[in-house]
């Protein structure tokens, strides 16, 4: 992939404001957060333990960052009892440079990847090229990116933004032996990406990939999935190489039973995904690297408020609920990491000195549907008030008045906004935090009503 | 300083001074299941694999007729004769598991005696699974308990499947785009 984040242009009003007016995107989102709401709602309802689930969940990993260095060490000897290595990155350099190394050592210049939102931000697949390595997505969503030379829009699915027909063209354009008459019908679809790489996993050496969780128990390393392009890439090659997030640890093997059943059901909304793959060192007479990634997340850990921000999965969940997210699509937030996870945790990995990822804390109705599907409870709306606070104040003050503007703009977003602040009412501060305060000091803040009167005229019309 | 060093520096930093957490577990750790069997088979049935459920001593002729006419992969330690042996060219392959889960429909293979490599249960477009009554548990707690972390372990939940072009599920993208399950009560 050439094209790159951080150089990404503009800030989130500006990205959304384009991509609002882009009806097909804004078709394929609604179509697709919906239909993956829907299916999380049930499986979730089947389970008459969720919330205790959910706490559980929130526990583990709040008591594991408190200890991170402690089950770090842990995790660290027993992967070497296991016979695999374990590296330590302090950033995105580091870690390119030492898998580059990796591979090199290995005589191969091609490896396969599973899909990882771990290499995609510290840009592995540039970094590799650079060093005349060529990286495969195996994914099918990060196929059809990385044909379409373009950036993934949604965790889970990140080829969310495309459709079937544009698929088919990315495919005739870039597979060398596509069949011609391929049609735009999924499976014709599907069967083309199959055929294309089976032949690339059967003759592959080295496989990079990132990891769900990390037991520091056992040196146990985790990866779900659906399509088995991921077992395809852990178990054929000779060397395996994982770039794993230190916050992705779990204290004890049993914790597994908390998040196998918070993962699958929060993010695809199935019972189960179709693949899980555990593997505890070297296995099978693999060569086993593990690459222990900090790339700001001590930072994030340092922030009282946005440490919460680690708890996180990597569901999706808070991206389909999100209604901001649903009309700007995954690219406004100019991240790995889109919707309201990523206009929390960008800004707190990367900073806010860019305009951009100083926008990203306004980048929300703060409705709190994120919060409230979110398998480990991160307050999200409580970490983008502090950050908005945060921000730097020019940057931030116009950033929030885009935001508003653009919320104001459409009916229907106003429509969410205010039912929002008429939940959250009780909430509002009477006195702005951050550069706002100047203002508030000097004004009360008007009441919100109970009820929006949109929502007052519509019950009282059908009434 | 060393990566590593600085890491862990770093994080002693970060967190000096916050509280530690309790972990509470009131979450059901072995649900009550009626009848095992038939949740699993509904289960897995739910994810479009094809369920049996047959007396043990049945087994044997039911693998005869699935399996007729394939070129099977006959794992080592799985009871029966002969079987192909190139996994780029066989049809399928068969074996048991560790574990079942009744309420996630999900298989456990550990890759113990009859469970073949993971190479042999990925290639093949076929993955016929012989699961006894006795190794399935209620729910992902209990399965987790059952597992050994030393092994390799591949959870299966139905076939491969994609949803990735306009999430219509299409099955089978690179792991057997079939799933056959017998269960042996
Ligand atoms: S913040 Fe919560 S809901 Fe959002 S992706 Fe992370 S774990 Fe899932």
């Amino acid at each position: 992939m050439s094209a790159t984040f951080l150089g990404m242009p503009g800030n989130f009003p500006k990205n959304a404001a384009k991509a609002v007016h882009n009806s097909q995107l804004r078709y394929n989102l609604r179509k697709a957060t919906h239909t993956i709401r829907g299916k999380r709602a049930n499986v979730v309802g089947e389970l008459p333990d969720w919330q205790e689930l959910r706490a559980a969940g929130k526990a583990i990993k709040d008591h594991t960052l408190r200890n991170l260095d402690r089950y770090l060490i842990q995790l660290e000897e027993a992967v070497t009892r296991a016979g695999g290595t374990v590296h330590w990155a302090r950033d995105a350099a580091e870690a390119n440079a030492i898998v580059a190394g990796l591979v090199k050592a290995t005589g191969e210049t091609e490896v396969v990847k599973v899909k990882s939102m771990a290499t995609q931000e510290i840009e592995l697949n540039q970094a590799l090229a650079e060093q005349g390595i060529t990286a495969y997505e195996t994914d099918l969503a990060e196929l059809i990116v990385q044909l379409g030379d373009d950036f993934p829009s949604h965790i889970l699915v990140p080829a969310i933004h495309r459709n079937r027909s544009e698929i088919r063209e990315i495919f005739l354009e870039k597979m060398p032996k596509v069949p011609p008459h391929l049609t735009d019908d999924p499976p014709a679809l599907a069967e083309a990406a199959r055929l294309h790489l089976r032949e690339r996993f059967l003759k592959s050496k080295v496989a990079i990939s990132g990891a769900n969780f990390m037991v520091a128990e056992t040196g146990t390393l985790v990866v779900l999935e659906s399509e088995g392009n991921g077992r395809m890439c852990l178990t054929l090659p000779e060397t395996l190489i994982s770039v794993v997030g230190i916050e992705k640890l779990l204290p004890s093997w049993r914790d597994l039973e908390v998040f196998l059943q918070l993962l699958p059901r929060s993010s695809t909304g199935e019972r189960m995904n179709p693949y899980t793959s555990m593997w505890t060192g070297a296995v099978e007479g693999q060569d086993f690297h593990l690459v222990l990634l900090d790339n700001g997340r001590t930072d994030v850990l340092a922030d009282e408020v946005g440490r919460q921000a680690l708890r996180c999965i990597r569901c999706s969940a808070c991206l389909n609920v999100c209604p901001v997210y649903e009309r700007a699509g995954g690219h406004a937030y100019g991240s790995v990491y889109p919707g309201p996870i990523g206009a929390i945790l960008t800004p707190q990995l990367r900073g806010m000195s860019s305009d951009l990822d100083a926008s990203l804390p306004f980048a929300s109705s703060l409705c709190g549907a994120c919060y409230e599907v979110c398998p480990v409870a991160i307050d999200i709306p409580e970490v983008l008030v502090d950050l908005r606070a945060k921000a730097p104040h020019a940057a931030a003050e116009r950033a929030g008045m885009k935001v508003a503007g653009w919320i104001l703009n459409d009916h229907e977003r106003l429509a969410k906004a205010q039912r929002a602040a008429s939940r959250l009412r009780g909430l509002i501060p009477k006195r702005l935090p951050g550069p706002m305060s100047a203002w508030t000091d000097t004004r009360d803040m008007p009441e919100i009503p109970e009820e929006s009167f949109r929502d007052w005229w519509e019950r009282n019309e059908r009434a | 300083m060393s990566a590593r060093e600085e890491i862990l520096a770093r994080i002693g930093k970060a967190v000096a001074g916050a509280a530690d957490v309790e972990i509470p577990r009131h979450y059901r750790t072995a649900p009550q299941v009626e009848d095992l069997v038939g949740l699993f088979a509904e289960r897995v049935d739910d994810y479009r694999a094809i369920v049996h459920v047959l007396p043990a001593a049945e087994v044997p002729a039911k693998i005869d007729e699935v399996v007729a006419g394939r070129r099977m992969i006959v794992p080592e330690g799985f009871d029966r004769e002969g079987g192909w042996t190139d996994l780029d060219t066989a049809d399928g392959v068969i074996t048991y598991c560790a574990v079942g889960i009744a309420e996630t429909g999900t298989i456990v293979l550990d890759h113990g005696p009859g469970q073949g490599t993971r190479a042999q249960t990925l290639v093949p477009d076929y993955h016929l699974c012989v699961v006894r009554a006795d190794q399935i548990v209620g729910g992902v707690p209990e399965a987790v308990a059952r597992l050994d972390p030393a092994r390799p372990l591949t959870w299966i939940s139905g076939p491969s499947a994609t949803s990735d072009i306009e999430l219509n599920r299409v099955e089978g993208v690179h792991g057997p785009r079939t799933l056959e399950v017998i269960i042996s009560t």
